[in-house]
């Protein structure tokens, strides 16, 4: 292991007078690669051709198969991050890094064969398994070591990282297109390609964060800053060993709120385009709902900055609580615009809904951090993405079938969505429930000294031996 | 390695970081902002 010592955490440790300001775009370079999971789409089509080229042969693909390899990967993600968020955290944020350049960019190039030999199932495995698993462990290595750097500021040192991988996107989706058209002959289309340049650039994108990220030397803090010297009930001066965190109450609480606002959020940002066509018939063209896709794409990006500073302010349950109180009222409110057919009021509430989606991203884990403390808040984090993998099945599902439902039972399909709506609204009210009862973590779930945080994973390596291979 | 974090972050660097993932984030959202307006037209 020699060779990959530069890796370690104790090679990461910051010298005196390194800026804390050159994490953020450390963990920039990463989120914003792994942010490609959501231009996928724009892979769906050209795939549906690569054997009739001008149209779709029988032996092509089906957009219902491909569905598949971005399903998988939002699996994977939830699975790895909770499989591997403590190995994460003990190997230091290079360590993590590196992994997740490795798998993101593997899974471009096994995804590439898969293509060339039109074989989908290796495309479910490269970038459904192992890109899902760079997704997890990309996603998550960089937080705990922002949150290190920021104890001032954790919602927006987070923040700002999360909201990367709602940007990633931006960069992706033309990135990719203009590849395609490149690569593309009338006789070809260039998918594997663009698969093998994207995973290139990606890897050496993501490396130049990995040598870039530090963590604080112990006891580092801020110039100037000064820990609260009165404890707030709702931020904990203590940690959590990350196992004992699931057995607390706050854990399952929060990882139902993350589920509902993620829920509620996910399954209209997928329809978004549908919906706003459907519900406004003549006077929102293709076109400008592909503008309104955009623009909610902004939103959710933007919102997981903004939401998650203003929880430095408002503190994180009083953000959450901002978000299921407003979104149940502009869920409900959708319906009405559509009523009276105003387009702007419909945007307007979804561009809201869609910011308070990507700032619940954004905001948890400062939010974990407040209940179970610095140590082991990246592998807590980990776990808690299990939530995001359910709400990425349950969400679509929901609004796809409730609709289905609608229409095949007569409703108009410009009042298809109104139900649905009003589905979304209960499901934030639960999250508002959930969200009143997180109190303050019980001292007995503490870890009392260091030696016990020592005792307490030698314990658990000799139990469990994934989580610290 | 090591001896590169002995002098400090400069200011350079700082503004190299930033713009090598600020550069084409922009890049992609000002792309974004133009499709968007679609919208409005």
């Amino acid at each position: 292991m020699g060779a990959l010592s530069f890796l370690d955490r104790s090679h990461t440790i910051a010298k005196p007078g390194f800026s804390r300001w050159m994490v953020p775009p450390a963990a920039l370079c990463v989120h914003l690669c792994i942010g490609q999971a959501y231009a996928f789409s724009v892979f769906n089509l050209p795939m549906t051709k690569l054997l009739g080229i001008n149209q779709s042969t029988p032996d092509d693909w089906k957009l219902t198969e491909l569905g598949w390899i971005f399903s998988i990967a939002i699996f994977f993600l939830g699975v790895s991050s909770a499989v591997f968020g403590r190995w994460v955290e003990e190997g230091g944020p290079r360590r993590a890094m590196f992994t997740a350049a490795l798998c993101w960019s593997g899974g471009f190039l096994i995804s590439a064969i898969g293509v060339y030999a039109h074989m989908l199932w290796l495309i479910y495995l490269g970038y459904g398994v192992l890109g899902g698993c760079g997704l997890g462990i990309g996603y998550i290595s960089p937080v705990s070591t922002l949150i290190k750097w920021f104890p001032d500021r954790p919602g927006m040192a987070t923040g700002m990282a999360i909201m990367g991988f709602g940007g990633g996107a931006f960069i992706a989706s033309p990135l990719s297109v203009w590849l395609m058209s490149t690569y593309s002959t009338p006789t070809h289309i260039g998918v594997a390609e663009t698969f093998i340049t994207l995973g290139i650039v990606y890897f050496f994108f993501m490396m130049v964060g990995a040598m870039i990220v530090r963590v604080p030397a112990p006891g580092w803090k801020p110039q100037g800053y000064t820990p609260p010297a009165v404890p707030q009930k709702l931020i904990t001066q203590h940690d959590v060993f990350v196992y004992d965190a699931l057995k607390t109450p706050q854990f399952w609480l929060i990882w139902w709120v993350l589920c509902l606002n993620v829920t509620a959020g996910i399954g209209v940002l997928g329809q978004a385009s549908a919906m706003s066509q459907e519900m406004f018939p003549g006077r929102v063209t293709a076109v400008a709902a592909a503008g309104f896709v955009g623009l909610m794409s902004l939103f959710n990006m933007g919102g997981r900055f903004f939401w998650a500073s203003t929880s430095d302010f408002i503190g994180r349950k009083n953000t959450y609580f901002v978000f299921f109180a407003l979104g149940t009222v502009l869920y409900c409110l959708v319906p009405h615009t559509g009523s009276i057919g105003s387009v702007a009021a419909f945007v307007i509430c979804f561009l809201i809904i869609i910011s308070m989606y990507g700032g619940g991203f954004a905001t948890v884990p400062a939010y974990l951090k407040d209940m179970f403390g610095t140590r082991y808040v990246g592998a807590i984090h980990g776990l808690l993405l299990t939530a995001w993998s359910m709400a990425g099945i349950f969400g679509p599902v929901l609004v796809n079938y409730i609709r289905e439902y609608n229409i095949t039972h007569g409703v108009p399909k410009a009042q298809a969505y109104n139900t649905t709506m009003y589905i979304m609204a209960a499901l934030l009210v639960a999250g508002f429930v959930c969200n009143y009862f997180v109190k303050a973590v019980h001292h007995r779930f503490h870890m009392k000294t260091e030696q016990e945080g020592e005792h307490l994973r030698a314990r658990a390596a000799m139990t469990s031996e994934p989580a610290g291979a | 390695m090591a001896n590169e974090d002995q002098q400090g972050t400069t200011t350079l660097q700082l503004v190299l970081a930033w713009s090598f993932v600020g550069i084409p984030l922009a890049l992609g959202v000002l792309q974004t902002l133009i499709n968007a307006m679609k919208l409005f037209q």
